[in-house]
């Protein structure tokens, strides 16, 4: 992807930085300039590093960038402060994941793009 | 508002259509159209129509298709809203005449996506790329997280998503339109090659091409045309999360309940009243949220609802009996008009093999993405 949009999203992928409203409480990820509430107030909050796992599925069939990776497990994960993202589950089987299973947030290499792109990084999630 | 009929339609096979490009599918699905009512002339035309550009590498399908529909002159847009894009299309065609601004118009849908594109990567634009894409996810991989939380909360088997595909594949097989025509094992369905746990291919709609087009008009022009008029007396939009993970509930398709909801107020209508819906089965899974955010089931039962058998051609209500997009096909674009194609024939009484007995009212549902857009329309032949 063109370095630009990679750049723009760093804060939120190398190290979480999410948005609290200050008129609901809850945390935004990636942060937004309105919330649902109304309010366009925020304040800096980082995703915790511990969640659990709502639902998950392991994918066989993938996009080219991750053709090499399948079988791989992606998952939804809610933080422990309320937190929802899409994510991979790796350093585990496929088989042992279970909905609600515990879970901690890891920075990993996501991608290579091509042979001559960037290395995409960005957070994981492993069994704890 | 005044009142708005359907006075025309029509659609090509859905399919590997090789030997047709993304205008010639289209025209041949408008033309139908317009010969099917007979009428001489349209004021203008929407194009439902996901990512021509991925697909083929064309945009300005708009003026692309009046150009060559021999009408170069007319107002002509496209719509996008990802695999709602066609239903999104007809309910603004649907404005259009209802305002009074036009008397005739066109609405398609088309999609050519067996040209050689990464369709996985096309698909994949409805998604949130920066948040859902960029961990590797896909939309099988959605569903298939929907279908796992379906599971877990409500108990929904295995053998009851099967259920879905067996259904449509039934019904499809009747379609002289589908691209599959042939009927499907529970044991098929599970057991064949697997996307994303615990979804199958066969639980997953196909790659296809194809094109429908309908005729909107006004109840003055509708009443002078070759065929009897359907009437629209409903029509619901709504939008939720791009990404799936925003949702307070996985389970829960707000977009359609909400565009449900929005339909039946406006046709003053209640989900026991329908006789047959078309609805957007892109995965088994969604038929059965669908169902439940339609109101034709409680929320968590569509499983054993279409286990039993409610949803099937001689059901309480049928569902899908085009064979719905898992047998039917599911040129994105598409969809959402081909739904108002099949519920136009079958309240005509033209469904032949796959009519639906004694049909007075008819539902289409068309949705984008993971449920982030969902339009639903009410038909009568009343
Ligand atoms: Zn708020």
């Amino acid at each position: 992807m063109p370095s630009p949009r990679y750049h723009r999203e760093m804060p939120q992928r190398y190290r979480l930085e999410a948005a609290k409203c200050s008129g609901c409480g809850r945390v935004a990820f990636p942060p937004r300039m309105v919330c649902n509430c109304g309010s366009r107030d925020f304040k800096g909050e980082k995703v915790s590093d511990y969640g659990k796992i709502l639902t998950f599925t392991t994918i066989r069939v993938a996009p080219k960038d991750f053709e090499t990776e399948v079988p791989y497990s992606v998952a939804i994960v809610e933080s422990d402060n309320g937190v929802r993202v899409t994510t991979q589950v790796v350093d585990c089987k496929p088989n042992e994941l279970e909905i609600g299973k515990k879970v901690k947030f890891v920075f990993r290499k996501l991608y290579t793009e091509g042979h001559t792109g960037i290395i995409c990084y960005g957070y994981k999630a492993i069994l704890i | 508002m005044r009142e708005v009929a359907v006075i025309g339609c029509g659609m090509t096979k859905f399919g590997e259509l090789w030997k047709k490009s993304l205008r010639d599918i289209f025209v041949e699905a408008a033309l139908k159209a317009i010969d099917d009512a007979g009428v001489d002339r349209i004021s203008s035309m929407y194009v439902g129509s996901m990512t021509p550009g991925l697909f083929v590498g064309q945009e300005h399908v708009g003026a692309l298709m009046a150009d060559y529909l021999g009408t170069p002159q007319i107002p002509a847009v496209r719509v996008e809203s990802a695999c709602c894009s066609g239903g999104m299309a007809f309910r603004l065609g649907l404005f259009e005449v209802a305002s009074g601004h036009s008397d005739v118009v066109l609405v398609g849908g088309v999609e050519k996506m067996t040209d050689g594109a990464d369709v996985t990567y096309a698909l994949a634009t409805a998604a949130d790329q920066e948040y859902e894409v960029y961990h590797g996810v896909t939309f099988p991989g959605l569903y298939a997280m929907i279908a796992r939380a379906h599971m877990h909360k409500y108990g929904t088997t295995r053998q009851q998503l099967a259920m879905v595909s067996v259904k449509n594949h039934h019904n499809g097989a009747l379609n002289p339109n589908a691209q599959f025509r042939g009927e499907v094992t529970v044991d098929q369905v599970i057991k064949a090659t697997m996307v994303a746990d615990p979804l199958t291919v066969l639980d997953s709609s196909p790659v296809s091409d194809g094109a429908a087009c309908v005729l909107l008009a006004s109840m003055d022009i509708a009443k002078k045309v070759n065929k009897p008029a359907v009437k629209v007396i409903g029509t619901g939009a709504a939008t939720d999360t791009l990404a799936l993970h925003a949702r307070e509930d996985i389970t829960t398709l707000g977009s359609v309940k909400q565009s449900a909801e929005a339909a039946y107020k406006m046709a003053g209508l209640k989900p026991s009243d329908i006789d047959l819906a078309e609805v957007h089965d892109c995965f088994s899974i969604a038929e059965i949220c669908i169902i439940e955010e339609l109101g034709f089931v409680d929320k968590g039962k569509g499983g054993l609802f279409t286990e039993q058998g409610h949803t099937s051609l001689t059901g309480k209500i049928p569902v899908n009996p085009s064979g719905g997009l898992k047998s039917k096909g599911h040129p994105v674009g598409a969809t959402g008009v081909a739904q108002v194609v099949e519920v136009v024939e079958q309240l005509r009484g033209e469904a032949e093999k796959r009519q639906v007995k004694n049909a007075k009212i008819g539902l289409t549902q068309n949705m984008g993405g993971s449920g982030a857009s969902s339009v639903v329309h009410i038909f009568t032949n009343a």
